[in-house]
């Protein structure tokens, strides 16, 4: 099947097997390594990205799903050399070690603070509880979400 | 985030040495340009799949792959009797169907006679892509006749019990190791029973006993294993992509299993998603992936999905463990005897040194001062996924902190004593350091009772203790748990440690170029403990050079000296110590050139972070910069010396390193429905000196949520048949967020007496120590019931029946 989607602002066309998941399509035939998958079942939300401005975990939609409309992957969420808020503040409060769930962890946490710029910690947490992080406990997770709550100046970013 | 000394800072504004400093791993894992082993794709690459056992013990009649071949995209189909025919001039066999483990087992590449546990690989499949690949998968025909499976260890020794390594001509379900020994004892077995029973017989005395089983866990990074091999026909390189938490040894493996030359293999390490002990093994994905480009001509990918991980790739724990602990009635530790039970599954797959085969576990002893202790391990083999060394658990030091401190608080229940006042009596005290234990290890140095009362005061201790008070006088029920742990880490030394006769060494190597950059070029593989940041610290600290100034090279055995690799939190003690070691080399190197540039004697020189002077004379000296330049230069230098500064060396350590510390939780429990909230953790570690703060307090809060996970969710259950129930993330249940608490952090700091810069390491310190403050909390909570004693996973339905008298249902308790 021809779908034709639009990912970080590129519009792409491609063939793909009506079977093809989206996080495969992403990876495997747009080269977007940045979106990782994790699991088969759904739980990791390592795979996380943004169809048409809502998170999504890539693993449960089709590509051909994914016809017309708009992705954000972590690629598109730096503007050029300048990093979003959520990138500058995982890296500001040690949000990451082994940068497996990163990308799906800041897709969320940007998604949260356009939809809620101020959340309280509880608020974060429950953002965050349908993706697993094996290295930081989540602790630092939280408080990179609250640095860049903080720091929204230059969040003015493509989508 | 307290540095340890002020130092001064970098024109980047890191600190030039020890404090906290961003990562410098960031700026690619941020941007998604991390480099994973799925993320490699080379040119004609095939991809794979392996088609496993659904059976947990079953001979094969026939397999018929016919169909498979037949598929479109489908390039080969390699089943165990194609590998039997496969020669390998191999060091430790004659083809590829077997290969050897870590312990000097063997383990089925692909089953040839048998599978013998759910998830056995079976038949690999390389195909065009990797959907075909997994479509070829449903194509092939395997007929089984299914057996009897041994799924309780405490069952694979009864008489008539179905025999699974009949391939070894075995008659039991036994274990037997290198030195021809079936079970693994330490300490001194007749003074410490006679102790227990001395205590037996006095009315001053109390012995407590308890079965405290861990149950089997996963480490479950968040990428799985994987590999992509590219085999030249031409030139016969192999490259070979991996997760591999340890390159160096991983090439000797399979320069001894493929039979290849060793200096035709380089294997590639690159960025890892996480590895706690998973990606030490070498599985027969792995392997395959080299046969299949050996076979194909071509690079093959082989990546596992998330069931093939929880099912067939490193289990950890599956310790059946029974304590007994003897002591005064005033609470003084007299003795401890554990007896254990070892689940090891379908091949002796542990990854550990060769003399310890149960691991670390004889330091069960713990932080406490007691004369007699002994312990049993006895191994066997069940219809269950192999492994056992693994999820940071520091050489199954996590079986041995969680079995003394949970029979230290079963002690202080039996006493009616509080189980601090009971632990602050009993611990190590500060002037018997180095201290001998009871089974045999030399503990470095430790201020026990100012970490505990360090994390007393953090928690609030005696008003937590009024709090429950008054909240059980409502019919409320919180718990307060502690665990105080002492692990040995930095395996280790040559003389005595060896995995597959490797000794536990790690080289270096350093160069400083011309304008006074470096490149530090590491043995051991970061899998998210930041080791690009700290080891530029490491000789920043040593040279005066900005860590901004300073490269780390690491995860390629082409590029990087020869070492053991990361586990068993050894980066720190041994790499680290050979990061030092190796700077001061060049610090000495330098040391000679300035003297030659300033026309004295070396001996004159003296040391200031980042340049030599001379003594009295402070304004005259160069610069390690300006030193590495006239190292390069026309600078006449004295006879014998070569000119530049690089260096290498290799660091054998003098002895393990012991870090330790005192942890609190705090929990809620709804009687009601079992379920448990932690509502507070406090943990305070003594690693030592700490190289990077931000990065030790990132160590120890995922450990601390490990410790969470392990206590209360997570298990690798089987049923009779040998169904394995942990087999996805729907049924490995994993902490999330809501899970875990705010965690409160305190630090004291003891250095290590032997380690250059004083570090321990503290990669798997809250690993070890986690999981007992839970339990121990949770079972606080609930003594009001008359509960001793409960098997993790604790669930709300274990804590339910717990409450209710009933006995647990867990793996550990199959009927």
């Amino acid at each position: 099947m021809q779908i034709t989607l639009t990912v970080n602002g590129t519009e792409y066309t491609r063939d793909v097997e009506p079977r093809m998941l989206l996080v495969h399509f992403i990876r495997d035939e747009l080269l977007l390594r940045g979106t990782h998958w994790g699991c088969d079942t759904s739980n990791c939300g390592t795979c996380t990205l943004w169809v048409d401005g809502e998170p999504v975990k890539s693993c449960t939609m089709l590509a051909v799903m994914a016809d017309g409309r708009a992705i954000r992957t972590v690629e598109g969420l730096a503007n050029g050399a300048e990093l979003d808020p959520i990138q500058q503040g995982f890296i500001e409060c040690h949000g990451l070690q082994c940068g497996f769930c990163t990308p799906g962890m800041m897709m969320t946490g940007r998604w949260l603070l356009d939809n809620n710029p101020n959340p309280s910690e509880g608020e974060i947490r429950e953002c965050i509880s349908g993706q697993i992080c094996r290295c930081t406990g989540y602790k630092n997770i939280v408080s990179a979400i609250q640095w860049a709550a903080e720091h929204p100046a230059t969040s003015e970013v493509t989508s | 985030m307290t540095a340890v000394e002020e130092v001064p800072l970098s024109p980047a504004g890191n600190p030039i040495g020890f404090g906290s400093m961003k990562r410098v791993e960031d700026a690619r894992f941020v941007r998604g340009q991390g480099n994973y082993v799925d993320d490699v794709n080379l040119p004609g690459m095939l991809h794979s799949a392996i088609l496993r056992s659904p059976h947990a013990h079953a001979r094969i009649v026939s397999i018929d792959k016919s169909a498979a071949e037949a598929l479109p995209g489908v390039v080969l189909v390699i089943t165990g009797e194609m590998l039997a025919g496969v020669p390998r001039p191999s060091l430790l066999g004659d083809n590829f169907a077997w290969m050897p483990t870590l312990s000097y087992d063997t383990q089925a590449v692909l089953a040839t006679d048998k599978v013998r546990f759910q998830g056995q690989e079976v038949a690999f499949v390389i195909a065009e892509s990797k959907y075909i690949a997994r479509d070829a998968l449903e194509l092939i025909d395997v007929e089984y006749d299914v057996l009897d499976a041994v799924m309780d260890a405490k069952k694979a020794m009864d008489p008539g019990a179905p025999v699974i390594r009949d391939d070894k001509g075995q008659t039991d379900n036994s274990i037997t190791d290198v030195h021809g020994n079936q079970s693994w004892e330490s300490g001194n077995a007749e003074a410490t029973a006679a102790a227990i029973a001395a205590a037996e017989a006095d009315p001053n005395c109390v012995v407590v006993t308890e079965q405290i089983p861990y149950p089997r866990v996963h480490p479950a990074p968040m990428e799985t294993c994987g590999s992509v091999a590219e085999l030249n026909p031409v030139t016969g390189q192999l490259t070979l992509y991996t997760t591999s938490q340890a390159p160096h040894a991983h090439r000797t493996v399979y320069a001894m299993v493929a039979g290849l030359p060793e200096q035709k293999i380089r294997v590639i390490s690159p960025d890892i998603g996480g590895g706690f002990g998973n990606k030490v093994g070498v599985y027969p994905g792995y392997v395959l992936s080299i046969v299949g480009s050996l076979l194909t001509g071509k690079p093959v990918k082989w990546m596992e999905d998330r069931s093939e991980n929880l099912m067939s790739t490193s289990f950890a724990r599956d310790y059946h463990m029974k304590a007994t602990i003897a002591a005064t009635r005033e609470g003084k530790i007299l003795a401890v005897d554990v007896d254990v039970l070892a689940d090891h599954g379908a091949f002796n797959g542990v990854a550990q040194p060769t003399n310890y085969p149960a691991g670390f576990f004889h330091i069960f002893s713990g932080s406490y001062d007691y004369p007699n202790a002994h312990c049993k391990v006895t191994p066997v083999y069940t219809n269950k996924a192999p492994g056992g060394v693994a999820y940071a658990c520091s050489f199954r030091i996590t079986e041995a902190a969680y079995v003394i401190e949970r029979v230290v608080d079963c002690l202080a229940a039996e006493l009616q004593m509080d189980p601090a006042e009971l632990r602050l009596k009993n611990l190590i005290a500060a002037d018997k350091f180095p201290y001998m234990s009871p089974t045999g290890w030399e503990y470095d140095s430790g201020e026990y009772e100012k970490t505990m009362r360090l994390a007393m005061e953090i928690a609030g201790y005696d008003e937590l203790r009024r709090e429950q008070a008054e909240k059980r006088a409502k019919g409320e029920y919180m718990g307060i748990g502690i665990s105080f742990f002492t692990e040995g880490v930095g395996a280790g030394p040559r003389k005595t440690m060896d995995i597959l006769g490797l000794g536990m060494a790690d080289g270096i190597e350093l160069r400083v170029h011309p304008t006074g950059k470096a490149v530090l070029r590491l043995s051991v593989q970061s899998q998210g403990q930041a080791h690009e940041t700290t080891f530029a610290q490491i000789v920043s600290h040593e040279l005066g050079i900005p860590p901004e100034d300073i490269d780390v090279v690491h995860g390629d055995t082409d590029q990087t000296p020869f070492g053991l690799g990361t586990y068993g939190s050894r980066s720190t003690p041994v790499s680290g110590a050979a990061a030092s070691v190796v700077a001061r080399k060049v610090r000495e190197r330098a040391k000679i050139v300035a003297a030659a540039a300033l026309e004295c004697s070396p001996d004159d020189l003296e040391w200031e972070l980042g340049r030599w002077y001379v003594k009295g004379d402070k304004e005259r000296g160069k610069t390690i910069q300006e030193i590495a330049l006239l190292s390069h230069s026309s600078l006449e230098l004295p006879e014998g010396i070569e000119g530049h500064l690089d260096a290498t060396a290799v660091y054998n350590p003098p002895n393990l390193t012991y870090p330790y510390g005192c942890y609190i939780c705090v929990v809620d429990v709804d009687v009601l429905t079992g379920q448990v909230k932690v509502r507070r953790f406090i943990a305070v570690d003594d690693c030592g000196v700490r190289i990077n703060p931000m990065v030790v307090e990132g160590q120890v809060h995922g450990g601390l949520a490990d410790g969470i996970g392990m206590a209360l969710m997570e298990l690798i259950a089987f049923d009779e048949d040998g169904n394995c129930l942990g087999g996805s993330f729907m049924d490995y249940l994993l902490p999330t967020a809501m899970e875990c608490p705010d965690y409160e952090l305190g630090e004291t700091v003891t250095p290590s007496p032997h380690h250059p810069i004083g570090a321990k390491g503290v990669g798997e310190s809250a690993t070890v120590g986690s999981p007992a403050a839970v339990v121990n909390a949770v079972i606080d909570a609930i003594s009001p019931f008359g509960v001793r004693h409960a098997d993790m996973p604790l669930t709300p339905a274990n804590v339910w029946r717990a409450i209710q008298g009933r006995p647990m249902r867990t793996d550990m308790a199959v009927e």
